[in-house]
């Protein structure tokens, strides 16, 4: 799916409550995912940023330098903060703003309530550092923020210095 | 002893920073507080400076820098006094498809409620503008209300704006 790029009025949009056992709520999570691994250096993506109002979200930091604890392939429907601390700055990027980066104070120590697709079976998600800060970003997403709308100063908004390449692979 | 307020800006090369503190150097003038950085690609620096020297001669003696491609002015200022902050520190956020207006409106709500901008960065990249501005608000300012015309502005600009109360340093 095509990745929607700030300025756009979607990715401002407050997103809702999903039913995680509707078929096209599976599909828009079968399709996150997919679009996400063929994105080079993505950690996460949410349905907005594919143009989908919807409180949906994947992340996988498993593969990310900084991570510590890592849930592997986290798929999050109807998800909030249920608890955070220990915040501290970091900085991010994000697909939909594609040539910017900015430092952005996240809890690092959370538990994030959601639903997983299909079963809607009930999850609870303790995790800390770099997963932390992902999970909160894409929670933002669906609440219509940017990291932009969270950089701590007026000198702490870059322009992106690392671009990385499309990975071309054999199989489908 | 004079305090000069100098600017540098034009087409950016290595070494504009070593030559002009050189020849400030040279005329005895004490490099103070200074900020540069790259607009657009283009070098911009301001900076205050002082000692015996006046701004004639500096401006003289910065001749050469100037080389075709970079404007300096000069300019003696007066010593500013170290004003307390007004009251509470606030950071807005803008950003949106980028029009005329957006800083001009929303910086003039800003000063509407009393409030003093005291650091600004903007950047376009593409077509999304990005405004971000440090703001000291007056104890006597209405906040809420400042925060309702911010939004009201920014929905008729069609851009997103947020207003949070900056941290105080916490060491």
């Amino acid at each position: 799916m095509e990745v929607i790029r700030a300025p756009s009025q979607i990715l401002s949009v407050s997103a809702s409550l999903v039913d995680p056992a509707h078929p096209a709520v599976v599909q828009l999570c079968a399709d996150l995912i997919a679009t996400m691994r063929v994105s080079p250096g993505c950690v996460g993506l949410a349905a907005p940023q594919v143009g989908v109002a919807a409180q949906a979200f994947c992340v996988d930091v498993s593969a990310h330098p900084k991570a510590r604890t890592s849930h592997g392939l986290i798929v999050l429907l109807n998800a909030e903060i249920v608890e955070a601390s220990r915040n501290e700055k970091g900085r991010e990027g994000c697909m939909s703003v594609p040539d910017l980066t900015g430092d952005v104070k996240r809890a690092t120590k959370i538990s994030v309530a959601g639903q997983l697709p299909l079963n809607g079976e009930r999850v609870l998600i303790t995790t800390n550092a770099f997963e932390a800060r992902a999970l909160q970003h894409e929670i933002d997403h669906c609440k219509g923020m940017l990291f932009l709308d969270r950089v701590i100063g007026a000198h702490a908004l870059y322009a992106r210095k690392i671009y990385l390449e499309p990975n071309v692979t054999e199989d489908s | 002893m004079t305090s000069l307020a100098i600017t540098v800006v034009g087409h950016d090369r290595p070494g504009i920073i070593a030559q002009a503190a050189e020849v400030l150097s040279h005329c005895g003038m004490n490099l103070e507080d200074s900020s540069m950085t790259l607009l657009r690609g283009h070098f911009a620096m301001t900076l205050i400076c002082a000692g015996a020297a006046d701004s004639a001669e500096v401006e003289a003696a910065l001749e050469p820098l100037v080389n075709g491609s970079l404007d300096v002015t000069v300019r003696e200022v007066p010593e500013e006094p170290d004003l307390p902050p007004l009251g509470s520190s606030y950071l807005v956020t803008v950003h949106g498809a980028d029009r005329l207006g957006i800083v001009a409106r929303l910086a003039g709500v800003i000063a509407e409620a009393g409030g003093n901008i005291t650091d600004l960065s903007t950047r376009l990249s593409g077509a999304l503008y990005v405004l971000v501005a440090e703001v000291d608000l007056p104890r006597s300012a209405d906040v809420v209300a400042l925060q309702a015309r911010l939004t009201e502005v920014s929905a008729d600009l069609g851009v997103d704006t947020t207003m949070r109360l900056l941290e105080n340093d916490q060491l």
